[in-house]
């Protein structure tokens, strides 16, 4: 590989580590600050794109969609929060898992039901659609550039959150003793909920950003289920800063194993998680 | 006690459960004047729109010919295969075994096809395939019972293999799936370039159905190849024409596929397609007589414009018909019924064909142009090919 | 009394499950056969969840690397001899416990589940991405193992009705096993570790041998579910590792009650029969068995088998009250 491909593949890898860490960001809040288990995270994500499929069908405007549906993302989480999620936090871990997974297949079956099982793609907008030469028959999508920009603000965002604002500080308050913290006056129902429903818009929010590039199909939710998982165990529960170092290794992980490795390619992140497991079992940056 | 009571009851559960098992009625034995065909076919999933146009395109010729075919009142049983191959063996037992189907048709997916080869063989029913194109199956596989109305992967890589070497290419890459489709696809695409002089610089495979092919088209741009070939289907072909073209490769190196990769995907891939050439069986603006009036019927029909597995079950249809007629819709004289499809010349939209040895249909692969949401023909690429058949022993 | 009557009711079960294929269809008796195997699988799992306290999301691999090995012990002419490939296919699934058990066991809770999970990915991977076993096209088991010792074949495998009664007295001799495990000192042991592990650390034992112990023999027992799997359907894919079959398998424990052999079986008759049943209705069962799978959860905390328990709670209530 020479220089110049190698600089490319670099970008590659950062491009696709980032987004995943934005995919894995909401897991990783929802897991390590209200301790559930959500596997239905990969339909928040399929939710996503498919509202950026209708909602751009409908306005024609990818940054309107983005702006409308991170709103809805966020109401939906909050009512699901309340209808079944505030049920869950005095139940196992083991509930919580059978649960989430019927959610899936309900998310999943009810999108086929309102959407149908078509391939749908969407417009990268205008203002974005122009890609950079990078070598003599090589071009780099600048839409790529942004996707990877918003996520690290979003990941700057995040850290200022949890860590420099009052409801942060509430957040974390509350994910290490949620009784004292109610014991305190703090609304700590109405603060799980707005968790919640922050972990959902997340997850919905990578979901449109990474439409125009990924396609918008049945069964997207799945993949990037499982390597949000990976993250988040890499990571270490309910470390922000984890997930992304995690995601960025895996990024890496998967764009250089391809290359490099062709036939281990699908293991490569595996492999990653067994030897991080093997030094560190609760993750990196485990919490606590 | 309260243990012992829980065994109890889950144990009464147990006993009720089977009870009902054995009350459930079992299939119904056929009257001599009707043909029963099990349409083996997903329903749900990323296939759903495949199977549907199938579905559509047999009971299509089945209702043309006043719901009989040869005399014989067509009955349908139908099951959804979910493109799952693990449960594949258990779907098509339940027609085969269950529901005792004269024929059972099926399906899209490889895997769940070559399932359904072998319960089929094991109780020597008809199989006719109308799309799954896995080489096996009139391959190693072949079988006096099974039938194929639709293609072996490897014809349309060869025909565009073929077409590469004509329009002047002499390096190429491949890049597909690593699962048993890309891989017979890639063969033959290669057989065809290498016989004509051509050299294949590198063959590419990501795990399938994995679709993050930044890192191989950063490899593809590094290796300079004259063409690419790509073998990829469904929402996966989508993003890859999309992320092709959005490194600036779909104007530097040119792409050719299958036509499974623009079938169907042209809308999601919002005008990336645009002017891809790829091979295929089938194509828009044939000007072939049966295309025409059978474009017409479908569409008034169904609502929409047919497509290439709208024609496979239509044509699976026809083979159905070609058999019984030479028995007169006795369906338990197998040996002629299989021996007058062996022999049967299908007038099919996509022009007439026949059936090679191993049962595949040997046929005019058409050389196609994407304009806007269709797949305009703009030659052939190679006449009447038939498939090697490796490993066929009958 | 009430443990005669529940033996009683087990002989006729398992009297009924006898005399099935005499009146139930061939389409129906591999039906019932397919439903033993994973009663099979389901007590296998029972005894790590609903023992042992250990739950594992990652049990399908276990199950998958076993039906692997049968079909790759198969050569491509002719049959393998059921004498040396299931020990093997079950060693190589205990093994494969016993590694992937070294690594889990070393987290717990919530920990636990998601390395289970991660580490049954991997080894899905192994065998999707990889030309050892065919990928993610599978592969066929073309011949069904012979039994023949020496020159006598006491039975054929090939015949439905063999496979049918053979499956049958696997599911007896695993359910007579995991019993006298768990009546045993070792099984003891579990149930202490599953109520309170530091307990039972400070009253000496070393509690992580006896997780792997039991880590591995749940592997082994699922192993030899995953062996009959492929023999009874002739085909092995890389999904039978996937994490959908391991959800599914502790779907069926949680249905039929944590910590109950029986209901470990009773699950696995509910799941497959709920399943055959909503996909007569509609294309789009999955909705329907989300739904039952959440209502379980949030209305049915333990499962069928405390179903009838509550329910006389609930008539006794009522009759003290009236």
């Amino acid at each position: 590989m020479d220089f110049t491909s190698f600089l490319i593949q670099l970008l590659n890898a950062l491009q696709y580590g980032l987004l995943l860490f934005l995919v894995a960001s909401g897991l990783t809040l929802v897991f390590g600050i209200m301790g559930i288990i959500n596997l239905a995270h990969g339909s928040f994500y399929m939710l996503g794109a498919y509202l950026a499929f209708v909602l751009t069908s409908l306005t024609g405007n990818l940054l309107l969609t983005i702006a409308l549906g991170v709103p809805l993302a966020f109401a939906f989480g909050a009512l699901l929060e309340w209808l079944l999620f505030a049920h869950l936090y005095k139940r196992n871990h083991l509930e919580q898992v059978l649960l989430t997974y019927g959610l899936i297949l309900i998310f999943e079956e009810l999108r086929s039901l309102a959407v149908g099982d078509d391939v749908h793609g969407v417009a990268i907008p205008a203002l974005f659609s122009a890609s950079i030469p990078l070598s003599d028959n090589l071009s780099y999508p600048v839409y790529r550039i942004v996707i990877s920009v918003v996520c690290l603000a979003l990941a700057v965002g995040l850290y200022f959150l949890i860590q420099r604002t009052r409801l942060g500080m509430m957040i974390r308050a509350g994910s290490h003793d949620r009784d004292m913290v109610q014991a305190l006056g703090i609304d700590i129902d109405s603060l799980y909920r707005v968790v919640f429903a922050l972990g959902v818009a997340l997850a919905a929010l990578a979901g449109m950003l990474a439409a125009p590039i990924s396609s918008v199909y049945p069964g997207m939710g799945s993949s990037v289920l499982i390597i949000s998982f990976v993250i988040v165990v890499i990571g270490g529960i309910g470390s922000v800063w984890g997930a992304l170092v995690a995601a960025l290794v895996i990024g890496f992980a998967d764009t250089f194993g391809k290359v490099l490795l062709p036939d281990l390619a699908g293991l490569m992140v595996y492999l990653v998680m067994a030897a991080v497991l093997l030094w560190r079992p609760e993750g990196i940056f485990r919490k606590g | 006690m309260k243990q012992a009571q829980q065994h109890r009851r889950s144990v009464m559960r147990a006993v009720v459960g089977l009870a009902m098992g054995a009350l459930i009625p079992m299939g119904a034995a056929q009257a001599a004047d009707k043909v029963k065909v099990g349409l083996m076919l997903p329903a749900t999933g990323t296939y759903a729109a495949l199977g549907s146009a199938i579905t559509n395109g047999f009971k299509l010729y089945v209702e043309e010919q006043g719901g009989k075919l040869a005399g014989a009142e067509i009955e349908y049983a139908a099951v959804d295969d979910e493109s799952d191959p693990s449960k594949a063996t258990e779907n098509a037992n339940r027609l085969v075994v269950r529901d005792r189907v004269d024929a059972l048709v099926g399906t899209v997916h490889s895997g769940v096809a070559l399932a359904m080869a072998r319960v089929a063989k094991s109780r020597d029913t008809l199989f006719i395939v109308p799309n799954a194109g896995a080489d096996d199956l009139t391959g190693s596989l072949c079988s006096p019972n099974l039938f194929r109305t639709s293609f072996t992967n490897w014809q349309p890589a060869y025909a565009m293999g073929k077409a590469a070497i004509e329009r002047g290419h002499k390096t190429a890459v491949t890049l597909t799936w690593n699962y048993a489709a890309g891989q017979e696809a890639v063969k033959g695409f290669n057989q065809a370039f290498t016989e004509g002089g051509g050299k294949v610089l590198k063959d590419l495979a990501l795990p399938f159905p994995n679709v993050e092919f930044q890192s191989y088209l950063t490899e593809i741009a590094a290796l300079k190849p004259d063409a690419v070939y790509v073998f990829f289907a469904g929402g996966g072909a989508a993003k890859f024409v999309r992320d092709y073209a959005g490194a600036g490769l779909k104007a530097s190196v040119p792409l050719y596929s299958s036509g499974f990769l623009t079938d169907g995907t042209l809308e999601a891939m919002g005008g990336a397609g645009e002017g891809l050439i790829t091979a295929l069986h089938y194509a828009d603006g044939l000007e072939v007589p049966r295309d025409k009036t059978f474009r017409t019927a479908y569409a008034a029909k169904f609502g929409t414009q047919p497509d290439v597995y709208a024609v496979q079950g239509y044509d699976a249809a026809q083979l159905l018909h070609a058999g019984l007629k030479a028995v007169g819709g006795d369906v338990k004289k197998k040996a002629e019924m299989r021996k007058a499809m062996r022999e049967a010349s299908i007038d099919s939209p996509r022009g007439a064909f026949t059936l090679s040895a191993a049962h595949n249909p040997v046929q005019d692969i058409y050389l196609r142009k994407a304009e806007g949401k269709v797949n305009k023909v703009t030659g052939i690429a190679a006449k009447a090919l038939a498939d090697p058949a490796t490993g066929c022993k009958m | 009394m009430n443990s005669r009557l529940a033996t009683l009711f087990k002989l006729l079960a398992l009297a009924a499950l006898v005399a099935f294929p005499l009146v139930g269809s061939e389409f129906y008796t591999e039906l019932v056969a397919k439903i033993l195997i994973l009663g099979i699988f389901a007590m296998s799992l029972d005894l790590l969840v609903g023992f042992t306290g250990l739950v594992s999301f990652g049990h399908a691999a276990y199950f998958g690397v076993a039906a692997y090995a049968v079909a790759l012990l198969t050569p491509a002419d002719n049959p393998a001899l059921l004498w040396i490939a299931l020990p093997l296919a079950v060693l190589g699934a205990a093994l494969t416990a016993l590694v992937i058990g070294v690594f889990v066991l070393r987290t717990k809770g919530i920990y636990f589940i998601m390395v289970t999970l991660a580490f049954a990915q991997m080894a899905y991977y192994v065998f999707h991405d990889t030309k050892f076993g065919g990928g993610s096209d599978g592969i066929y088991l073309d011949f069904k193992p012979s039994a023949a010792i020496g020159g006598f074949t006491p039975f054929d495998l090939a015949e439905p009705l063999h496979l049918y009664y053979f499956i049958v007295v696997a599911l007896v001799a695993v359910y007579a096993f995991l019993t006298l495990v768990l009546r045993s000192p070792f099984g003891r042991v579990l149930v202490g570790i599953r109520s309170n592990e530091h307990r039972m650390q400070s009253l000496g034992y070393a509690t992580f041998r006896y997780k792997l112990a039991a880590f591995t023999l749940a592997g082994a027992l699922a192993g030899l579910a995953g062996f009959l799997y492929a023999v009874l359907f002739g085909f092995v894919t890389p999904e039978y590792l996937s994490w959908h079959k391991s959800g599914d398998v502790l779907l069926m424990v949680i249905l039929g009650g944590m910590g109950n052999l029986v209901g470990a079986i009773a699950g696995a008759f509910a799941l497959v029969g709920l399943q055959e049943m909503f996909s007569d209705w509609t294309k789009h069962w999955q909705l329907l068995m989300g739904g039952v799978i959440v209502a379980a959860v949030l209305f049915l905390p333990g499962g069928l088998a405390a179903m009838p328990g509550r329910l006389m709670n609930r008539i006794k209530g009522a009759t003290h009250h009236g």
